[in-house]
């Protein structure tokens, strides 16, 4: 098996010879040369997802003012930011709902302002009112702090997310008699609606089922800005059974990954209000995939008829932790618009972006391709599966 | 030439126990089907009706009715997307029952057609960004 390394590519990337692609221009290249030929060709497919990402959030450092604080309760906005880190540390999660949310006391609620917003807010230059309280100690005095400031002002702002970048996910449907208000989107009575969430074909982690070159240390495209995947993500599962590509039937993998809120941009990290269920954060997240050889050149050639995932039931089995799923899916199908589950033709909608994933691939490939972003190698591969699929010839 | 069209009107407290839609069936030759009714505790009632017929028919109905003090909307007028929020996730796909929020099996888009929009409002709660508006039968044709 021919190889090339991490360094090669990158010193092909600075001699602007590096040959990009990305992951669904990649599959029909995989389809005419075989992956052999594909390996040979391509040095790196770009991915990319955008979707709603719940465990994500920002470490802030508001920085001190005169008298110094320990600060020991923050908000911004009037959205709470855990404190107890540090004198002026906080993290700011997206799921957290604004002080007097009516939450869903009239269900489903609104949720028009949380964590997420917040983000989306700093990012997009706005003022920002935060306010925090302590009890005062010898060193840090001060007890009370009110003060309007923009991501500018802050002294560090990091995005660090825990867990992004699902691999794969379910299909929702609902067999209750009620319409239920999801992290799924609202799903109508008697399974009459559908639906799913991830970018199929296009979605990092879908590229590289075995964690081959995604690791710690893969540099990404993260909320318009770079990042880095700093860990495996929380829920990470690489022991969900797969099909015979090597794909996982259901969620699996999954990422953390950290960058600086400074440089990305609110177009890639958007607010989220999902009725009756709360706010989150849409994130933009492109991963590059270095060719390494033709078991990688395969892999990324991947296609949404090869996916597919779960059908579960949000309106009893999910919420009760029982059940099994009502069958497999294929994404190809999930976005004809709509799915055959127990004989019957149901609708189906997406809860992803491809339009915006797209685009963040395609702008990958633009910075790799112009010599502005470099790979980064993986310093630590995460847990995979035993064994591998064998790659056809 | 045949036509049709959704619209919301608005019966002001005047004319709001007034036969007007009784007149309306018995003086035009219109075919309508009630999509929504509601009465607001402002007093005011609000009915949204696709109308359909011959386009002089049409005109001449709307006619009748804004003589009788009722404000007529178009709902394709109203109804409104705000592209700079929308990032075509497909969220609203999934309540749309006439398809006027749908998604384009090629570019993967979401399309939006204010002509078949009915105003039932269920896209305005699915949008995680808030990006529709104007949808929903109470604050339609308000003063935005």
């Amino acid at each position: 098996m021919s190889t090339k390394s991490v360094e090669e590519i990158n010193s092909r990337i600075r001699e602007g010879k590096c040959v990009v692609v990305t992951a669904e221009e990649m599959i029909d290249i995989v389809a005419a040369e075989g992956p052999k030929g594909a390996a040979k060709k391509v040095d790196v497919v770009t991915t990319g997802t955008f979707g709603t990402m719940c465990s994500s959030g920002a470490f802030l450092n508001f920085g001190h003012a005169s008298p110094k604080m320990k600060a020991s309760k923050v908000f911004i906005n009037e959205v709470e930011a855990y404190a107890g880190i540090a004198a002026v540390d906080c993290y700011l999660g997206a799921t957290q709902v604004r002080e007097g949310d009516p939450l869903n006391a009239v269900h489903p609620g609104a949720f028009s302002y949380g964590g997420g917003h917040v983000i989306e807010d700093l990012v997009a230059g706005k003022e920002v009112t935060l306010t925090a309280t302590s009890y005062g100690t010898d060193c840090y005095p001060a007890r009370r702090l009110t003060k309007t400031m923009t991501l500018a002002d802050m002294r560090d702002a990091i995005l660090h997310n825990p867990r992004n970048d699902y691999r794969n996910y379910n299909c929702a449907v609902n067999l209750s008699d009620r319409t239920i208000y999801t992290y799924m989107g609202i799903l109508r009575p008697r399974m009459n609606n559908a639906t799913f969430s991830t970018s199929g074909q296009l979605s990092p982690l879908l590229n590289d089922p075995y964690y081959r070159t995604i690791g710690v240390g893969t540099r990404i495209f993260l909320g318009g800005g770079t990042g880095v995947v700093t860990w495996a993500g929380t829920q990470h599962a690489p022991l969900t059974p797969r099909n015979e590509r090597g794909i996982p039937t259901g969620g699996a993998g999954t990422l953390t990954v950290t960058g600086d809120l400074k440089q990305m941009n609110k177009r890639y990290l958007r607010g989220a209000s999902l009725a009756g269920y709360g706010t989150s954060l849409m994130v933009g997240i492109g991963v590059p995939i270095p060719v390494l050889d033709e078991e990688v050149a395969y892999h990324a050639g991947v296609s949404n008829r090869e996916i597919q995932c779960p059908v579960v039931d949000y309106g009893n089995d999910y919420p009760q932790g029982t059940g099994e799923p009502l069958g497999l899916v294929n994404y190809e199908d999930l976005f004809s618009g709509s799915v055959e589950i127990r004989g019957k033709r149901i609708p189906t909608s997406p809860l992803a972006s491809v339009v915006r994933a797209r685009e963040i691939a395609n702008i990958l490939k633009n910075w790799i391709s112009e010599g502005g972003f470099n790979l980064g190698a993986a310093q630590e591969l995460f847990p995979t599966a035993p064994e591998r699929v064998k790659v056809p010839e | 030439m045949a036509t049709s069209k959704n619209v919301l009107l608005i019966f002001h407290q005047e004319v709001m126990y007034k036969p007007i839609i009784h007149n309306l069936v018995r003086n035009f030759d219109l075919i309508f089907n009630i999509l929504e009714a509601k009465i607001l505790p402002r007093r005011e009632g609000r009915l949204i009706l696709e109308l359909s017929g011959d386009e002089e028919a049409v005109r001449k109905g709307i006619e009748f009715l804004e003589a009788e003090g009722v404000t007529v909307k178009t709902i394709a007028d109203q109804s409104r997307r705000d592209d700079e929020l929308c990032v075509h996730c497909g969220a609203c796909t999934a309540v749309c029952r006439p398809d006027a929020l749908s998604v384009n099996p090629e570019t993967l888009e979401v399309e939006f057609f204010p002509d078949r929009c009915v105003a039932c409002g269920l896209c305005e709660t699915a949008c995680p960004m808030k990006a529709l508006k104007g949808v929903n039968i109470e604050r339609l044709g308000d003063a935005v």
